[in-house]
């Protein structure tokens, strides 16, 4: 039972990355590799903003939410919408964007490694207990996961009972047939970027709060967001939110039960049996 | 199999010369230029091993750390008990399970999952080797002595290099070689004219990882002390992405372009500026992605073709362009 309460307090944030990455790949079609880098970012950011302005990082989030998606914009209208215009075919997009992202991940890794250092970094927030079904967790924990919520909820009502937020999933569907009904592809496509962005560092402020970070961490989060992306199926926000969930607890229940060093292994069984079994995603139709 | 034309008879024999006189290289120097000179030879061998499979497929592989690592481990592991030859041959055969294994996970699928599959590889390895070493033997690393010295490493990787350019001249020349090569230009007619699209895919990625193992395997004694997170360490698999699609992956020896004036660059970098490796190799990514898309080589071929051209003939209508 404890094990599955932290595993779900860990996935609410995980959530928020990999709905962030699936946004980005899912309706812009680009697969952001530099992703976790937004959020080691902005863990730094909130860092700074805590330790030197005692800045709430929950109020932090209206500060750096904005910036993430102004930064994420910039990069994909001045680095990645050419590619898109120069690419004959989605195979060529995905090598292309899969190469300028990594170079993205190493230059923002170098240049955080510079101005930050490469030592783990942390700080006390919230630190205290809080009683939840008889047992006891971190309170920042449980704020971190109540935060993840409303910004979900916020999303989910965006994309779902507004119309930009519909024409936002119709490019995610199919993004011929969405021009077809008069969509702006080009501008839903670097909204979804920026949007998927200002997510993820969301949850990279989230994350440090209750979490120890260094520079070049990033890579970690990016390939758990990646796995969750293709568990829940690419560009389905529901599934990512399920996906990340089961990966939150199995994390942690082989944290706990085996060995914390083999996270990543158990990471990689669930997304090889994905693989095998539902390529497609949980939720994902298979393709005619 | 077809008769060798002259061409392929003078590239032969340039090779052959080429070999020969790089063997010579560790009578006129044993220090710094030697140790370079391995890390150029062993990045060669990576490289041209990466290119067999990443080439005519362009999936991005970053297995590399994986296997090498996997080759580097076994040489550690079995030092003691069995004869430092059939260790090497050792190191191959598992990196080659390992590409299997992963290629019938990922590679019946879209070319995606195989990159983010691959993409934490090393690191899973990594975790698992650690795990059941600590579980097993209760210490981390392992001691590698042998009485190989830098030279003796420097002429196996020539070696190595050698064959991974033989191996990939002959697979261009067989029956594979033709299939990857439609597979490569478009997959749904290659599956359309019959060919197992997945299986070739999993046969030729097995041929580079086994390479790629045994360059891990040689390398090893170079170390005389192996970790699990200098062994798996990533940078190698990005290092081979970079200086492979520098050169170019079109022609087998495009790879080699990269690979000499890159090594050189990290020297120097890893040097003077220790803690910038990383803009570094994030500039290289985007350099080739907005000014290199074919590498060095394939500009050069472009300027070729530019010469080549008679020039008072207007362009005919690009069909390309069209998408």
């Amino acid at each position: 039972m404890e094990t599955i309460v932290t595993g779900i307090l860990l996935g609410g944030t995980y959530a928020l990355i990999a709905i962030g990455l699936t946004l980005q790949y899912g309706v812009s079609r680009i697969m952001n590799l530099a992703n976790g880098e937004t959020l080691i970012a902005a863990c730094f950011v909130t860092f700074w903003l805590f330790t030197s302005y005692a800045v709430n990082p929950i109020w932090g989030i209206l500060v750096i939410a904005p910036i993430a998606f102004a930064v994420n914009w910039a990069i994909y209208m001045l680095l990645l919408k050419p590619l898109v215009d120069r690419a004959r075919n989605q195979g060529m997009l995905e090598v292309d964007s899969i190469l300028a992202t990594f170079g993205l991940l190493f230059l923002f890794q170098g240049l955080m490694l510079r101005s930050f250092g490469g030592a783990y970094t942390s700080y006390a927030f919230l630190a205290e207990r809080f009683e939840l079904f008889g047992a006891y967790y971190g309170l920042n924990r449980v704020v971190a996961f109540g935060a993840a919520c409303v910004i979900a909820l916020a999303l989910y009502l965006f994309l779902y009972w507004t119309r930009y937020g519909t024409a936002v999933r119709a490019v995610a569907v199919n993004p011929g047939s969405a021009r077809l009904v008069g969509i702006d592809v080009a501008k839903a496509a670097a909204l979804s970027f920026a949007l998927g962005g200002a997510l993820t560092a969301c949850g990279g402020t989230l994350i440090s709060t209750f979490y120890t970070f260094n520079a070049s961490m990033g890579v970690v989060f990016t390939m758990k967001a990646l796995i969750i992306v293709i568990m829940g199926g690419v560009g389905d926000v529901r599934g990512a939110l399920i996906a990340a969930l089961i990966l939150g607890i199995a994390e942690t229940a082989v944290a706990g039960l085996i060995d914390p060093g083999l996270t990543l292994a158990a990471t990689y069984a669930l997304f090889t049996f994905v693989l095998l079994f539902r390529p497609q995603g949980i939720f994902g139709r298979q393709q005619a | 199999m077809t008769r060798l034309s002259s061409g392929e008879v003078l590239t032969g024999i340039l090779g052959a010369a080429t070999l020969g006189v790089l063997a010579l290289l560790p009578l006129a120097d044993q220090g710094y230029y030697l140790s370079l000179a391995i890390n150029m030879v062993l990045f060669a061998a990576l490289c041209t091993a990466w290119t067999l499979f990443s080439g005519p497929t362009h999936y991005v592989s970053l297995a590399t750390a994986a296997f090498y690592g996997l080759g580097t481990y076994t040489v550690g592991l079995g030092l003691d008990y069995l004869p430092f030859p059939v260790l090497v041959v050792m190191g191959g055969v598992v990196a080659a399970i390992l590409a299997g294994l992963v290629g019938a996970a990922t590679l019946r699928i879209s070319g995606v999952y195989f990159v983010i599959f691959t993409f934490g590889l090393a690191e899973l390895v990594r975790q698992i080797v650690s795990y059941t070493q600590v579980k097993l033997s209760s210490r981390m690393g392992l001691y590698v002595f042998t009485d190989f010295t830098e030279r003796d490493i420097y002429w196996m990787l020539l070696g190595l290099t050698a064959v991974v350019f033989i191996t990939g001249w002959l697979i261009n020349r067989s029956r594979l070689g033709f299939a990857m090569q439609i597979i490569g230009n478009d997959e749904t007619v290659a599956k359309h004219s019959g060919i197992d699209t997945a299986k070739l895919k999993i046969i030729l990625f097995m041929i580079s990882g086994a390479f790629i193992g045994i360059a891990g395997a040689i390398i090893a004694p170079r170390y005389s002390y192996v970790e699990p997170p200098g062994a798996f360490s990533p940078m190698i698999s990005f290092l081979v992405v970079i200086m492979a699609l520098l050169g170019g992956t079109r022609k087998l020896w495009g790879p080699l372009v990269g690979v000499i004036p890159f090594t050189i660059v990290m020297d120097i970098v890893s040097v003077r500026f220790p803690n910038d490796t990383s803009i570094v190799m994030g500039l290289a990514f985007l350099v080739i992605v907005y000014l290199l898309p074919d590498g060095i080589t394939g500009r050069l071929e472009q300027f070729w073709a530019y010469l080549k051209k008679p020039r008072a003939a207007p362009e005919a209508a690009p069909v390309e362009e069209r998408a």
